[in-house]
């Protein structure tokens, strides 16, 4: 465990809720609500996390808490990594924005609310960014089909594209 | 009485100098810029969906055209994230043969730019110049992949082949010749007077903005920065090599031109190094399980065939986890953070683009500038659209 993983660990006491470090990679998984306070403690020094190299999400349907939010920082002065994740329900998608602790987070948080409908509370601008305005729907979630639209080509018999490969559930170990 | 008013343009998504299909809503007193306001999406292709349902070799097809002026990079980020969640080694050879054609595609990306730049700012014949060295790299890839773009050459622990014949004296040549043009470009453009006036003071970023938006590669270099991936967690036998990272001093568009400009020399010295001291051995990981089998097994070994099948008709089963690699791309960190559940197929693969997060610092690069000098705003933060969009 780095450091910065024990200070979370002990200054969000249960809202710290995993800690580990899978390949290396230094991650706490911190509770919605306090959010931005891990954000703004690791951003302050002597951490120094003052860029936010990516912020995104991804989707265990149909296991709840459903949406998992992940942000990427990076401190120059310790040259170190530091993935957060916050869990966020998909009955109620909401979490509070990072724009006014990073102001790059909003482009970021628009893309999320595009692709995946999680909105984030107190963003200045929350639009659609990659998808059409007047999209319906949010693709990147993983009920929403993958499609493909049809051509007009003779003799073209448009596959699924799902099913192109062959799902294989994880083997048994 | 008199009133103020503003002018709001549309610029693009048509147009020559936007490098792509990018619009800017410009809001405009007279000839000076009160606000910018970016639109992207229009090269939303979906590839991140895309690839949630495909086999990780497959997806090494798709990556490629994300950054597609540097599909080495793509592959490499790629690649890395995938044996980080395997947990594999690379052999050294294919290490070295993947960072060199990793330098080579950045110096052909940052020729891209340089000529780009260089229409933009009527420079017309400088297209051709760099385009003809250019040339040379495309001439490199296709020996050694089989294509001039999109190579799909790396593969999940090492590589497709070893480096073909006649590849030393071509990348030798091409290595040769490339600091004399080098130069003549230099000496075309760095101490020019319309040069200079176009780029000196233009479209300045200040490290702070810098840093709060998230901006890496050249354009954080040229705010005076020294983040470079390859020197703050080097990969692929990254710090078996001598290179120095150039930094520049006052943010604007001439430091991002000076930097990129060395870039390319520090590439050429990474690659003679690495010419000089490549190792010999394999050059894809001896695990089956998850690196497919060299061809000259295959016909040799009917183990080889069963696992190339099962490698190709369904896949290789990374453990359930999550990995982040990041590597530095022409335009900055290209990271892919990709989640696994043990299935065939990744639950999500994250493109962390470069070109995203630097597009959305040219707001403030513009503001209080003037209308002309957007053009040289695009073209010195260098972005690919297909990487702004994925």
């Amino acid at each position: 465990m780095t450091p910065v993983q024990e200070f979370l660990a002990e200054r969000f006491g249960e809202a710290a809720m995993v800690v580990h470090a899978f390949r290396g990679d230094a991650t706490v998984t911190v509770a919605r609500e306090r959010i931005l306070d891990a954000l703004r403690a690791v951003k302050a020094r002597p951490w120094a996390f003052e860029m936010l190299l990516d912020l995104t999400a991804w989707d265990r349907h149909p296991v709840e808490p459903r949406f998992e939010i992940v942000y990427h920082l990076l401190s120059l002065e310790r040259t170190q990594r530091l993935r957060i994740k916050t869990p966020v329900a998909g009955d109620d998608p909401v979490l509070p924005s990072a724009v006014e602790v990073f102001a790059g987070a909003e482009w970021f948080e628009r893309e999320v609310w595009d692709l995946f409908g999680i909105r984030f509370e107190g963003h200045p601008d929350l639009r659609r960014i990659l998808m059409p305005d007047d999209w319906e729907g949010h693709p990147l979630r993983r009920d929403y089909p993958l499609t493909e639209e049809p051509v007009e080509f003779r003799g073209h018999v448009p596959k699924v594209p799902s099913e192109i490969v062959p799902h294989v559930p994880p083997r048994r170990r | 009485m008199l009133t103020r008013q503003t002018l709001t343009i549309n610029m693009g998504p048509q147009h020559p100098s936007t490098h792509g299909v990018l619009r800017l809503v410009l809001e405009l007193e007279g000839e000076t810029i009160v606000s910018c306001r970016p639109v992207i999406g229009y090269l939303h292709t979906g590839i991140e969906k895309e690839m949630e349902f495909r086999s990780y070799h497959q997806n090494i097809t798709l990556v490629d055209r994300i950054e597609y002026l540097s599909s080495y990079h793509e592959e490499m980020a790629y690649c890395l994230a995938v044996e980080k969640l395997l947990g594999i080694e690379v052999p050294k050879r294919a290490q070295v043969i993947r960072l060199i054609m990793c330098e080579l595609n950045r110096i052909a990306s940052h020729l891209v730019w340089l000529g780009t730049t260089g229409i933009d700012l009527n420079v017309s014949s400088l297209l051709m110049y760099c385009f003809r060295d250019r040339e040379q790299f495309m001439e490199i890839s296709e020996m050694v992949s089989g294509q001039r773009m999109m190579p799909g050459y790396f593969r999940i622990g090492g590589v497709q082949w070893d480096l073909p014949e006649g590849f030393f004296p071509k990348v030798r040549s091409f290595l040769e010749e490339l600091p004399r043009h080098l130069d003549e470009y230099e000496a075309m453009l760095t101490d020019n007077l319309i040069w200079r006036e176009r780029h000196e003071g233009v479209a300045v970023l200040r490290p702070a903005d810098a840093l709060a938006y998230g901006v890496t590669g050249p354009v954080l270099r040229g705010s005076g920065i020294a983040y470079d991936v390859r020197k703050a967690f080097p990969y692929s036998s990254y710090d078996d090599y001598e290179f120095d990272v150039p930094v520049g001093r006052n943010g604007d568009a001439y430091d991002r031109y000076l930097v990129r400009m060395e870039e390319m020399r520090q590439s050429r010295r990474i690659v003679l190094q690495a010419l000089d001291r490549l190792p010999d051995g394999p050059v894809i990981a001896d695990d089956r399980k998850v690196a497919l089998p060299p061809r000259a097994e295959l016909v040799r070994s009917m183990e080889a065939v069963i696992h190339q099948f099962k490698l190709v008709s369904e896949g290789i089963h990374p453990p359930p986890g999550e990995a982040y690699a990041a590597v530095e791309s022409p335009r900055g960190e290209k990271g892919y953070y990709i989640v696994s559940d043990g299935s065939n197929r990744p639950v999500r693969v994250r493109v962390r683009a470069p070109s995203f997060s630097n597009l959305q610092a040219l707001p403030t690069m513009v503001r209080g500038g003037m209308l002309a000098d957007v053009v040289v705003a695009i073209a010195s933060i260098d972005i690919v659209l297909g990487d702004v969009d994925r």
